[in-house]
C-alpha cells in the first residue's frame, strides 16, 4: 500500500513538474550546488537521492533505469563514475540544504542545496583558502 | 435566522484584536561569526557562515 506518501506538486502539471525536477536533477549533479526555493529544493532533493543509491551498485540495467529520468549523458556518466563513488558508505543523506532567507517580490524562501561531498579536490583547497581568509577578516573585523 | 441584537461595539471588537492580530517581532539570534543579527537556522547574509562554516562566498556573487 502506498498510502500516506505525498509529495508535493508544486502548482505545475505533471509534465512541467517532471521535466523541472529532470532539469534541476541536472543542475544539481553537474554543478553539486544550486540555489532555489525551499520547496523546489525538497522535491529534487529526493529525486537525486533516489538516483545516488540506484548509482551505488554501476550495471547496465541501473544505468538504463536512470537514463530514463535522464537526458544527459555526460551526466549519467558523471553519476555513475564521481557522484556515486564518494557516497560509499553513507547509508542516505547525499545532499544538505542551507535556508538563506526570504526572496524579494513573493517572499518564498531560498535555500542552496548542494551534495554533502564534492567531486573536486582542487576546487575544495581553493575555497579552504579561501575559507581561512575570509576567517581572518571576520576575525579582524 | 439568528442575527446579533447589538452592535459591537469599537472597544469590544478593539479588545479583541488587540489579542489575535498581535504581530511578534522576529526571533533573533546572533551570528557566531560575526555577531550580526540573523534568523536562527539561516545563512548569515552579511558573512555567509553558517555554523562556524564559510558556506557562501559573497564576493562571487558580487
Amino acid at each position: 500500500m502506498r498510502h500516506r506518501v505525498g509529495f508535493n506538486r508544486l502548482d505545475r502539471r505533471s509534465s512541467h513538474r517532471k521535466a523541472m525536477l529532470r532539469n534541476m536533477v541536472i543542475s544539481l549533479f553537474r554543478y553539486e550546488r544550486i540555489e532555489t526555493t525551499k520547496a523546489k529544493a525538497l522535491e529534487c532533493k529526493r529525486v537525486a537521492e533516489k538516483m545516488i543509491t540506484r548509482a551505488k551498485t554501476d550495471s547496465v540495467h541501473n544505468r538504463r533505469t536512470i537514463a530514463k529520468d535522464m537526458n544527459d549523458k555526460e551526466i549519467l556518466n558523471k553519476l555513475f563514475t564521481e557522484i556515486a563513488p564518494m557516497f560509499d558508505g553513507r547509508p542516505g543523506g547525499y545532499t544538505r540544504i542551507l535556508k538563506l532567507g526570504f526572496r524579494q517580490g513573493d517572499a518564498a524562501e531560498m535555500v542552496i542545496l548542494e551534495l554533502v561531498e564534492k567531486t573536486t579536490d582542487k576546487k575544495d583547497d581553493k575555497k579552504k583558502a579561501k575559507k581561512s581568509a575570509k576567517k581572518e577578516e571576520a576575525v579582524a573585523k | 435566522m439568528a442575527v446579533p441584537k447589538y452592535k459591537t461595539s469599537k472597544a469590544r471588537s478593539r479588545t479583541r484584536k488587540s489579542i489575535n492580530m498581535k504581530l511578534s517581532a522576529p526571533k533573533l539570534v546572533e551570528c557566531s561569526t560575526c555577531g550580526n543579527k540573523v534568523l536562527p537556522h539561516r545563512v548569515c547574509p552579511k558573512c555567509g557562515f553558517y555554523r562556524g562554516k564559510q558556506v557562501l562566498n559573497l564576493e562571487d556573487i558580487g
